[in-house]
């Protein structure tokens, strides 16, 4: 039985697995004690139960539990962890350096970090959407301080060469930052082996709750942070804030239900992608967005030449999913990350991410095929380009009447 | 965005998609918009010997708003005569099908491919 509309839309967001939501529940009602009330035993079962989510985040990434510090999220990670070790390292140099695809979360940040005197860069991505290394180099200067580039892309799915950038960094000296938001779960993560000072994370691309996320600082060479919220000192003073003590019990339990089970959810997952990418192939003009192969297996990112996108939106209504169409976001703009890989405004505008997770089924996959093919088939019946195209016209050589 | 019932109509069921030949001597076309722009619209006319017209056929690459605004317009220029037709205005179309503020140029556009397709019309004729 299918439910609609079908949800294709896991790069936004998760579902809570169900036995994360079981986890969860006893910590809100019975066991609600304050992790850090330390003459009771409310407080000592919380704080237990705290510690041991903090082991099984920490284990997905191999890294030491004292290296993780909870937070609300990867965009407070990401807050916490420029805007920290850029203030704390600014009088060894006043530049930093990123990347155009970034997410909001870093590309504000680094804005914010302009407007208090620092320098940025911010990186073109070749037409895959990953960074050129030669050209990282190049914009590498004596006064940077941080790095940060994201392990996964949110909307094009592509893996960044984050071991390559972190050897150059930790060469260097410079702090090394990582949003892996999207990562966990999808790629190996070995901060034993990766040269990544500090790395951000959140629970709700992962099938735990909303509104819990966790940064890694490391303690060996240690990165240090200037605090952002001040208080009661807790999570060694580096985050202020009475813990969370449901949330981050979600976030544990995802977190090793991901370690667990990745490698076989990945392969299942991969194949639906795959699945899909074939079915949706055979509808003619259409261009994967973005690396196939350094790429997560559950994201498939595609524009459909000569439709509308608001209009293609509208279409698909049956399915889920993000589009890089400005009428469907707040802003008028088209997805900067697809302008960045140079595609142009129209191409930016027809096309759909499509993301796969954990409850997607088959029969899902196939429906959204059939779907597509009859939608993007009959808006170019409607398209005056697509008769064009199917003329022969070069639309390059139209003297547009433009308004 | 919510779209009015009537938008949504013409959107699932667009009137009179299609296209005559440009060559026939009783067929104006009007091409409007730019790809760039997010919105092209052709409206062709196929006009009798008495100067009414007898067919419209369109096609749009745009919005939800716009494909309906422009099969709205093949509506309602059948049976009218070209000059009838020039009197069709935006803001009939935008009432009509209950357009949002930013919606209007959607409707503008559907009246500039009127005027296209019926100076086209007439070049034929005069020239
Ligand atoms: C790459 C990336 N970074 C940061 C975030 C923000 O995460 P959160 O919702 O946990 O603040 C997201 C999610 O939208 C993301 O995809
Ligand atoms: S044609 Fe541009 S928004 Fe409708």
């Amino acid at each position: 039985m299918l439910k609609f509309p079908i949800y294709l839309d896991y790069s936004a967001t998760t579902p809570v697995d169900p036995r994360v939501a079981q986890a969860m529940i006893p910590w809100l009602t019975e066991h609600f004690g304050n992790p850090a009330s330390r003459s009771h035993a409310y407080g000592w079962e919380a704080e237990k139960a705290v510690e041991d989510a903090r082991e099984q985040v920490a284990a997905l990434v191999n890294a030491d539990p004292k290296e993780i510090v909870w937070t609300s999220g990867a965009t407070e990670s990401n807050n916490l962890a420029i805007k920290g070790a850029a203030q704390f390292y600014k009088g060894k140099g006043k530049h930093i350096i990123t990347v155009k695809t970034e997410h909001k979360a870093v590309l504000d940040t680094f804005r914010e970090l302009e407007r208090q005197g620092f320098e940025a860069t911010y990186l073109d991505v070749q037409e895959n959407g990953l960074i050129d290394l030669a050209a990282f180099r190049d914009a590498l200067r004596p006064d940077t301080v941080l790095v940060s580039v994201m392990f996964v892309n949110n909307e094009i799915g592509v893996i960044q060469p984050i071991a390559e950038i972190g050897e150059i960094c930790r060469e260097k000296g410079i702090v090394f930052h990582v949003d892996a938001a999207q990562a966990t779960g999808k790629v190996e993560i070995d901060l034993q082996k990766l040269k990544v000072d500090l790395m951000s994370f959140s629970a709700h691309k992962t099938y735990g709750p909303k509104g819990i996320g966790a940064l890694y600082v490391r303690r060996k060479p240690r990165a240090r942070l200037e605090a952002q919220m001040h208080g009661g000192g807790h999570e060694r003073g580096l985050r202020s804030g009475t813990l969370a003590t449901h949330q981050i019990i979600g976030m544990g339990e995802a977190f090793r239900i991901a370690r667990e089970e990745m490698k076989v959810e990945n392969e299942r997952v991969r194949a639906l992608r795959d699945r899909l990418l074939k079915g949706l192939q055979d509808i003619e003009a259409t261009y994967v967005n973005g690396d196939l192969e350094h790429r997560v297996p559950h994201n498939l990112n595609i524009s459909f030449a000569y439709v509308e996108g608001e209009s293609m939106i509208m279409a698909v209504k049956d399915i889920a999913v993000s589009s890089g169409s400005a009428c469907t976001s707040a802003s008028l703009e088209p997805s900067y990350v697809l302008r960045a890989l140079g595609r142009n405004d129209e191409l930016a505008h027809s096309s759909i991410r499509f993301s796969i997770g954990r409850f997607t089924t088959e029969e899902e996959i196939d429906y959204t095929i059939d779907l597509m093919h009859k939608k993007i088939g009959k808006l170019r019946e409607l398209s005056p380009l697509w008769e064009m195209v199917q003329e022969g016209v070069d639309l390059n050589t139209v003297q547009w009447a433009a308004h | 965005m919510a779209y009015s019932e009537k938008v949504l109509d013409h959107y699932e069921n667009p009137r009179n998609v299609g296209a005559f030949s440009k060559e026939d001597e009783g067929v104006g076309t009007g091409m409007v918009g730019a790809p760039a722009c997010g919105d092209v619209m052709k409206l062709q006319i196929k006009v009798g010997k008495d100067g009414v017209i007898e067919d419209a056929k369109f096609k749009t690459y745009g919005c939800g708003s716009a494909i309906a605004s422009s099969s709205l317009v093949t509506e309602w220029v059948k049976g009218k005569t070209v000059e009838q037709a020039l009197e069709i205005k935006n803001t009939q179309i935008a009432e009509e099908l209950a357009l949002p503020p930013v919606k209007i140029h959607c409707s503008i556009l559907a009246e500039d491919a009127i005027k296209a397709a019926v100076a086209d019309y007439k070049k034929k004729h005069e020239g």
